[in-house]
């Protein structure tokens, strides 16, 4: 679980007085965001904030039972890298780039969903173009074969990746945006839920609107 | 003179304060079913932020509303730059762009005019595109340094003409306060703007720029412009040292200035195919449509002040 109390102040003393003036989030629908685990967040991925900002449009009180699942060839990396995010941040390192089967890649996401916890799940894989979605893997639909039962909560990001893109660390404010999308439930439907989920991370179509 | 219990800055807040509560009552009396009345409750909420804030900064002290308006600079810059397409190449550009705002209201902090005038029209004007050119893309170069110094120019540098009234000398006008002329300022811009939407509700018949903002009349335009210019001499003896006749004359100037202001705004989302600029102000759309008139009324009224009285 990690330390619960660091976890806290880094995300009031931190995260949320940035992600409030530095980059200025816009949520729509925060109604629809899971109150309780176990449940599955899941967002199109174009920037390493992206996890904190779904953590924070969270209630501090169930922060210590949100997990990001994350690479682990990536986050595992150095000593300071690694404690910081599986002691302060909690992720559930994922080994995404080896050849281990699905079961074995998944199943410490599998195991903490079973244990209550709220995760945060990446669907693309690894951060991609910024206002693109890439393709979406399959382990989601396994993890929800697996737990048939755990609500999926899509939520669409927009501007993260021109905030900070992948291959920078300095961060560049911009407003951002994030629609939660309707809660989907495993109906045993592949790809009829792969659809689902992919029309609600997309992007919208763009379209001229009127000016007042 | 007689002696009042209240300085002239808190009478004339206490007397905003009078009016929003006005306004609030009118508003939530309106007939339930109208579609407008939703927008002018979300409205009305969000002036009552406005008017705390700025309430608030301008009386607490002089770095308060420096810091105040410097934030509000930051927000319309982000906006702006939200709203436009950027260069992924430009990231430092942008950042450096930001960085700009501290060193700016730095500037009028330390209260060095001749720095606070060409900074950014001559500093920034020549060193951005540099930073453009170091990372050796051409394709969209004019577009990108262009419209990023539009931006800084309206959003930082002439919102700033605001904070620079807070540090103007005052000594040969013992009852004017910088904290009053930039109300005064504020004031006359915002309820210019409400002036002209009421008369326009109102009376509007004959659009005055169809094709930029069709919601726009000839009588909104000029039942703003009277209502402004009374304003503007009622409220001059308190704030400001303007004679009448000049009074009549800076009212004036408000008001052309925040109606083509306005209209700069929404030509460039008509630009963009957008309606409200953000959404930081229900009922108002974002921050840049509260700012949009100031932008040009701050630097007029500025150099007016500064040209006939310091």
């Amino acid at each position: 679980m990690g330390c619960a109390a660091l976890r806290l102040l880094f995300f009031l003393l931190i995260v949320k007085p940035f992600l409030l003036l530095a980059v200025g989030i816009n949520v729509r629908r925060r109604d629809r965001l899971p109150q309780r685990g176990p449940a599955l967040i899941v967002a199109n991925h174009n920037s390493h904030l992206d996890a904190l900002v779904l953590m924070a449009m969270l209630p501090l009180r169930v922060l210590p039972r949100v997990r990001p699942a994350a690479s682990a060839e990536y986050f595992l990396r150095g000593r300071w890298r690694s404690w910081f995010a599986t002691q302060v941040i909690g992720i559930i390192p994922v080994a995404t780039g080896g050849g281990g089967s699905r079961a074995d890649v998944l199943e410490s996401v599998r195991d903490a969903l079973a244990m209550g916890d709220i995760v945060i799940f990446f669907p693309e894989g690894t951060r991609g173009e910024p206002e693109c979605l890439g393709k979406l893997k399959t382990g989601i639909v396994w993890l929800v074969e697996q737990l048939p039962e755990t609500p999926v909560h899509p939520v669409r990001l927009s501007g993260l990746g021109k905030v900070l893109p992948k291959g920078h660390c300095v961060p560049v404010p911009f407003f951002c945006d994030a629609w939660v999308g309707e809660t989907l439930c495993w109906r045993g439907d592949r790809s009829g839920f792969m659809a689902a989920l992919a029309a609600s991370l997309a992007p919208p179509e763009p379209q001229a609107a009127a000016v007042s | 003179m007689f002696v009042m219990p209240f300085s002239p800055l808190t009478a004339v807040l206490g007397g905003v304060w009078a009016l929003l509560l006005l306004a609030t009552a009118v508003v939530w009396r309106l007939e339930p079913s109208s579609t407008v009345q939703g927008e002018l409750r979300s409205r009305v909420r969000s002036w009552w932020l406005i008017v705390a804030l700025c309430s608030l900064a301008l009386t607490f002290s002089r770095t308060t509303a420096l810091l105040f308006f410097a934030l509000v600079s930051f927000l319309a810059l982000k906006e702006y730059l939200t709203l436009i397409p950027t260069r992924r190449t430009d990231r430092w550009v942008l950042f450096w762009a930001y960085l700009s705002i501290p060193v700016q209201y730095f500037w009028i902090h330390i209260e060095w005019y001749g720095m606070f005038i060409i900074f950014i029209p001559v500093y920034l004007f020549l060193l951005l595109p540099v930073v453009m050119v170091l990372s050796g893309e051409t394709q969209g170069h004019l577009r990108a340094a262009g419209s990023l110094h539009w931006g800084l120019m309206s959003m930082v540098f002439g919102l700033s003409h605001l904070a620079y009234l807070l540090v103007l000398p005052q000594a040969q006008y013992p009852h004017v306060t910088g904290a009053g002329l930039a109300l005064f300022l504020l004031l006359l811009t915002e309820l210019n703007d409400v002036a002209q939407y009421c008369w326009g509700k109102g009376l509007g018949k004959r659009k005055i720029s169809p094709t930029v903002s069709p919601n726009k009349t000839v009588e909104g335009f000029v039942g703003g412009v009277v209502t402004t210019v009374l304003l503007s001499v009622l409220l001059a003896p308190w704030l400001t040292p303007f004679s009448t006749v000049d009074a009549l004359w800076v009212g004036a100037l408000i008001a052309v200035a925040g109606f083509f202001g306005d209209l700069s705004l929404s030509a460039l989302k008509r630009d963009l195919s957008i309606k409200d600029s953000g959404n930081l102000l229900p009922g108002h759309g974002g921050i840049l449509d509260r700012v949009d008139s100031l932008t040009y009324t701050a630097p007029l009224f500025f150099h007016f002040i500064r040209y006939f009285y310091f």
